[in-house]
């Protein structure tokens, strides 16, 4: 045991640095695609609630299309789609390459993946309780902002740590176009140079950040659902 | 005063496109003719499953109007005319003198607000708290704050829940909720409540006391009650006025005491035997 403990303190002098660095690189990504990824995907989600047939605003060209749209979204392996939204993340921060260019396709590729979540989301509020806000003179926008979404905030909390572990997944992908972080260390590291000891602490790392988001959100949610 | 005129409802949407352009057509043909008033669209011709058949009904104010049924027979349905979380097909519903069938947009969010409604389910929002729950229309309306609280405090010391203001729905017993959301369709002094199987889910004792607290709502807020219920003993313990529904149809209706007395269909009979062999 104490042998594995010198072992782990001298990984730790050797590539300290580098995984700090890895590290704030993987959660930089993760967290502000994912962020951006429910500012965009809140609205799809609620429109494709609202817009659905036998819904608030049944509309079946807004709900047909932005449902095709979605699929496709979803549908598209991520490392096409950084190679095919090259262009686009040119134009939004000026770089296909690094952290800022791998949040683009990032957040582009977990938004569709958000408005899903976020349509489930919605579907768990029970369908009585939209009408009682209906009867006492809910508007659209009033039912969407103080019912739908208030109604439904532990699950879309309890959802976002779905999106932004599997964001994280996402990440190691996007490090191999150069956009650094963990899993960027662990391929260059690990795979091309066969350092297997520097694959392991990574891994190692890996394991725990997830742990720690996961724990995160789950207090999260504990503390704002009033149902338990 | 609340009407039904010839009300009629079916959720097929090819008999409702049919009915819309039988309804266009003999318009078309009666402007031709010289104006005369067209005949109503031919209901007998349209196959299709209707939920509710030609009803016609007046709560005066000051009514508790008992509708009784077996399940499926269109009794929320018929409840839903009035706020219109449906709409009639046919006919028309008419809320003190004001035709409100085709309200739209801000008359029909006002047209909803001054009239309650409890469900037989609750329908509380989970994630509010019994006050919060309780003020929802008021807050709809933009009331500030201040005036809120005061109106949520003085409905939970009517319903008899002060002192549960900041607990949340799940912390409640079926008949705590049940008091909460009559409390929260009472908040816009409503001149109407419907009532849809309101005690259906509640056991006996529990059952008699919201009742107890609907016989007090309307005499003393004087809120005039449309009851939805299959239940007979319901109509005994709060109506005043009953009728039966069946399979969408009106088949008998009159004084409780009367229909008690003297019920005249078989549908009313076996509706009746059930509290005789419960009480
Ligand atoms: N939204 C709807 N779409 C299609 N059919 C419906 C809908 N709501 C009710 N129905 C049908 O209308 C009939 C009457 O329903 P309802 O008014 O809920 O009856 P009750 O309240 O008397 O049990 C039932 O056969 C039901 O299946
Ligand atoms: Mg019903």
């Amino acid at each position: 045991m104490p042998e594995i403990l010198t072992l782990l303190m001298g990984y730790w002098t050797d590539f300290g640095d580098l995984i700090i660095e890895g590290t704030r690189d993987t959660l930089l990504m993760t967290f502000v695609a994912t962020a951006f990824a429910y500012v965009l995907g809140i609205p799809l989600g609620v429109l494709l609630t609202v817009a659905a047939p036998g819904s608030l605003r049944p509309n079946r060209i807004i709900s047909g299309m932005l449902g095709w749209v979605v699929n496709i979204g979803r549908s598209l392996p991520f490392v096409i789609l950084i190679v095919v939204l090259i262009p686009v993340t040119r134009a939004i921060v000026g770089t296909s390459i690094g952290v800022p260019g791998a949040i683009v396709p990032l957040a582009i590729a977990a938004t569709p993946f958000v408005a899903r979540i976020i349509e489930n989301s919605l579907a768990e509020i029970p369908a009585g309780v939209i009408q009682a806000a209906q009867s006492y003179g809910a508007s659209l926008w009033q039912i969407i902002t103080k019912v739908y979404l208030r109604e439904a905030l532990p699950a879309i909390v309890r959802s976002a740590a779905i999106t932004t572990i599997t964001v994280f997944g996402y990440t190691a992908i996007a490090g191999m176009v150069g956009a650094g972080g963990l899993g960027d260390i662990a391929i260059r590291y690990g795979y091309h140079r066969f350092q297997t000891d520097v694959l392991l602490v990574i891994l190692v790392v890996i394991i725990l950040l997830i742990q720690l988001i996961q724990m995160a959100f789950d207090i999260a949610v504990r503390r704002i659902d009033k149902r338990s | 005063m609340i009407e039904f005129i010839d009300v009629s409802k079916t959720f097929c949407p090819h008999a409702i496109k049919r009915l819309r352009t039988d309804a266009r057509k003999s318009a078309a043909t009666s402007d031709k003719a010289g104006g005369v008033a067209s005949d109503a669209p031919n209901i007998e011709k349209t196959a299709t499953d209707w939920v509710l058949r030609d009803i016609n009904l007046t709560l005066e104010q000051g009514d508790v109007y008992g509708i009784i049924g077996v399940s499926g027979a269109g009794k929320s349905t018929l409840a839903r005319c009035v706020n219109l979380l449906e709409r009639p097909t046919l006919g028309q519903v008419i809320v003190d003198g004001q035709d409100i069938t085709n309200f739209t947009g801000r008359d029909l969010l006002d047209l909803r607000a001054k009239i309650g409604i409890v469900f037989q389910d609750f329908n509380l929002f989970q994630q509010r708290s019994v006050l919060q729950n309780v003020t929802f229309p008021l807050e709809v309306r933009r009331d500030t704050k201040s005036a809120r609280i005061a109106r949520g405090k003085e409905l939970l010391d009517l319903v008899g829940l002060s002192d549960k203001a900041c607990s949340y729905p799940s912390q409640l017993s079926g008949g705590q909720q049940q008091r909460v959301s009559i409390a929260r369709a009472l908040a816009n002094h409503p001149k109407y409540l419907l009532w849809d199987e309101a005690t259906s889910a509640l056991d006996t004792v529990t059952t008699n006391s919201i009742l107890q607290l609907l016989r007090e709502i309307n005499r003393e807020l004087s809120v005039t009650v449309l009851v939805i219920t299959h239940e007979m003993s319901v109509i005994r313990k709060v109506c005043n006025k009953v009728a039966v529904i069946d399979e969408g149809r009106i088949v008998e209706r009159g004084n409780v005491s009367d229909i008690f007395l003297a019920p005249k269909e078989s549908i009313t009979k076996e509706l009746l035997a059930e509290v005789i062999i419960s009480a």
